[in-house]
């Protein structure tokens, strides 16, 4: 088991190396750098530099090295010091704004993880058992509905409905008069009363692919003879459904956190712009639009990270369940 | 097919049967892997009609100058977030009587006396005329040929009809929908076309030769599905310099969505090269002297043709979502481009849509019934790629 992590882990450097490289790309990409912004700005309050303070500056700055210096530079700060970068908008060290934001676009991640497992299990046991009835046929349905409507038309919805009908706005993790206040349970209430919206829209995707490979996997557990041979020795149904054949169904339950992690990491991005969470979306969009690349750079970095952990996570669990995995 | 069947038959029974001329008289149905294959997909009613669908939404795109009842561009600086006209069917003209005259009705103008909000309703009293191939705008067909025939509009062109409301400069929602669809279905089908030859030739490489190659493209793959998707868009996106034309936007735009796309279809080919490399017929090309090319290309990649169609139906909808999620933020097209991210654009806040709902309610519609049918047609072709497979 232990030769099997530490093997995982190596494959994973590779990975990681990519990821921090196409994130360094795009903190890259813009024409032009930092120090292009400034100047501009200051000369556009008549303040002008002579080519001799500028070339200082860059040097100052790191920006006059070539561009795997920068790149090697800006992995050593994180790696050595967490020290992603300095936030040029905000005149802040990335690491201050990023933390919290990260932390909440998790949290939420996890919480629509849940939801998807809550979901999908009783339902997709239900289609596989009653297949071709008419809560199959109405789950499919929904299924199907459910992985055509992209995130943001969905939230877009949403909104719209309870606004329309509830008389009530879903923006937002808390109501105005929560905001500022300390937690308490009426807040935390409050909280519960807005959660549920990202949790629903961004889980919909993921549950509805999750039932369909727990029907089709459940579908061929329950035609093999050991189930039969339940049955036939008398064990009552929901014994011989839940004991065995749901057990083996259920692999694909660890390998989802896999790759449903980034897809719910994905669509709280794009969500949390819509219904405007603080979570790391909207902040991401801002520091892309005003090309504040570090701040942009390091949260598509940290999102990239957090999926190859979860990967990783799901690939152990499914190992320590599954001997077959183990021993391969 | 016909051959092998005819020979096999003269072994078996050599003296009742007599050589078969080619088709013509033959009792034996003789079908080719493509037509097994239509015969199966056939069998897949939703799949079918989502094709039918699909076909639809193509056919709008190819002729959006001519079925739009205006002009993109029109604006009525008077009707600002008017509300759909219905279709009428029947006038009674002045002495009473009821004719048949496809019409809309007019709008009455309420000024609220506090917020000084335009309100409209619709006004029996005010009957436009409407009918078919009537003269409107002039426009320019496929940027070539002068026309100014439309599909439907007003009799009377100085007339309005909007049919599903108008937007915030008071354009009329059902055009700019129909010009929007040939931007977003056609990002679509020219991304996967740059992703089917990423895919392909990636996907065939590392099956085919295996070892280091095969562990190269399958870390790219790796890391490319770590990746969330939609911040690795954004900031490729972000990156395109605002002094650009639309065009070149367009092209980009496309680009860096087929750049995420390909893995799943390199994967698919990947697995498909690994069980094929060691057939017979592999083996018998490569000892009759075809080269490394000519073995990928000629023997190989054919006999799975119907799979890499399959999952290129199934990645174009990824690609329609991945445009109008970018635009609908702001970073992907631009106005004066009309696609439907752009139009969703308009219905940013809970304000607009909830006193104009329209405008998030037909460019999402259009949105999710392309996805359904594309979704309902891959699966349907997935499961006829293989016709002799139970």
């Amino acid at each position: 088991m232990l030769s099997y992590i530490i093997q995982r882990l190596f494959l994973m450097i590779p990975t990681m190396i990519g990821i921090s490289i196409i994130s360094f790309a795009i903190i890259q990409l813009p024409p032009g750098d930092y120090l292009t912004s400034v100047l501009a700005a200051m000369a556009d309050s008549d303040v002008n530099f002579s080519d001799e303070q500028i070339a200082k500056m860059r040097a100052n700055y790191g920006l006059d090295e070539p561009m795997i210096m920068q790149y090697v530079k800006w992995i050593w700060g994180i790696v050595s010091r967490g020290d992603f970068g300095y936030s040029f908008e905000w005149n802040r060290p990335v690491s201050e704004l990023i933390w919290e934001r990260m932390g909440s676009t998790l949290s939420i991640s996890l919480l629509s993880l849940l939801f998807v497992w809550a979901v999908s299990l009783p339902i997709g046991i239900y289609s596989a058992v009653n297949r071709h009835s008419l809560g199959d046929h109405i789950a499919t349905f929904f299924g199907f509905l459910g992985l055509a409507i992209p995130n943001f038309i969905l939230a877009l919805t949403l909104m719209y409905v309870s606004f329309k009908y509830f008389g009530q706005s879903v923006g937002g993790l808390y109501s105005p008069e929560f905001a500022e206040q300390p937690m308490s349970w009426a807040k935390f209430v409050d909280l519960l009363k807005h959660v549920w919206v990202p949790v629903v829209v961004i889980g919909t995707a993921g549950t509805a692919a999750l039932i369909r490979i727990l029907r089709a996997n459940l579908t061929d557990e329950l035609n093999k003879p050991y189930v039969l041979t339940a049955r036939a020795k008398g064990l009552p149904e929901h014994t011989a459904i839940l004991r065995y054949p749901v057990r083996v169904a259920l692999n694909p339950f660890v390998s989802a956190i896999g790759w449903v992690l980034p897809q719910l990491i994905s669509g709280i991005t794009i969500t949390a712009i819509v219904l405007n969470l603080p979570t790391a979306g909207p902040l991401l969009l801002r520091s892309l639009i005003a090309q504040d690349m570090y701040l942009a750079g390091s949260f598509i970095l940290l999102m990239g990270m957090l999926t190859l952990i979860g990967m990783l996570l799901s690939d152990i669990l499914l190992a320590l369940l599954d001997p077959r995995i183990r021993f391969h | 097919m016909k051959k092998h069947g005819s020979e096999i038959a003269m072994e078996e029974d050599k003296p009742k049967i007599t050589r078969l001329t080619d088709g013509a008289g033959s009792d034996i149905e003789v079908a080719g892997q493509w037509r097994l294959i239509w015969l199966k997909f056939r069998q897949n009613r939703v799949a079918l009609f989502a094709g039918w669908v699909i076909f639809f939404f193509y056919g709008v795109a190819l002729f959006c100058e001519f079925l739009a009842p205006t002009l993109p561009t029109v604006a009525q600086p008077r009707l600002t977030y008017a509300p759909p006209q219905e279709i009428g069917l029947f006038i009674e003209d002045e002495t009473g009587q009821r004719r048949f005259q496809l019409h809309v009705n007019g709008y009455a103008m309420t000024v609220d006396p506090e917020s000084l909000r335009r309100s409209f309703t619709s006004d029996p009293a005010n009957i436009i005329p409407i009918g078919f191939f009537v003269r409107g705008e002039a426009y320019d067909m496929w940027g070539l040929i002068p026309m100014d025939r439309h599909l439907i509009g007003p009799l009377d062109p100085s007339d309005q009809m909007n049919l599903l409301g108008t937007d915030k400069l008071g354009r009329d929602m059902l055009t700019r929908l129909i010009y929007g669809a040939r931007v977003s279905m056609s990002i679509g089908l020219i991304g996967v076309i740059s992703s089917l030859i990423i895919g392909t030739v990636l996907g065939a490489l590392s099956g085919y030769f295996g070892g280091w190659v095969d562990l190269a493209v399958q870390r790219l793959i790796e890391i490319i599905s770590a990746m969330p998707t939609i911040p690795l868009w954004l900031g490729f996106a972000a990156a395109i310099p605002l002094t650009w034309s639309p065009l070149q936007v367009y092209f980009i735009i496309t680009l860096i969505v087929s750049l995420l796309a390909w893995t799943s279809l390199a994967r698919e080919v990947r697995g498909r090269f690994l069980s094929l490399r060691r057939e017979d017929f592999v083996t018998a090309a490569k000892l009759d002297g075809s080269s490394t090319g000519r073995v990928i290309f000629r023997h190989i990649l054919p006999s799975l043709t119907s799979h890499i169609l399959a999952v290129t139906t199934l990645a174009i909808p990824t690609m329609i979502v991945a445009e109008t999620a970018l635009s609908f933020l702001g970073i992907g097209l631009k106005p004066p481009v009309v696609s439907w991210g752009v139009l969703l654009q308009d219905a940013q806040n809970i304000r607009t849509i909830s006193s104009a709902p329209w405008l998030l309610i037909w460019p999402s519609l259009a949105v999710i019934s392309v996805v359904l049918a594309f979704n309902f047609l891959g699966d349907g072709l997935r499961d006829a790629a293989d016709p002799y497979d139970s």
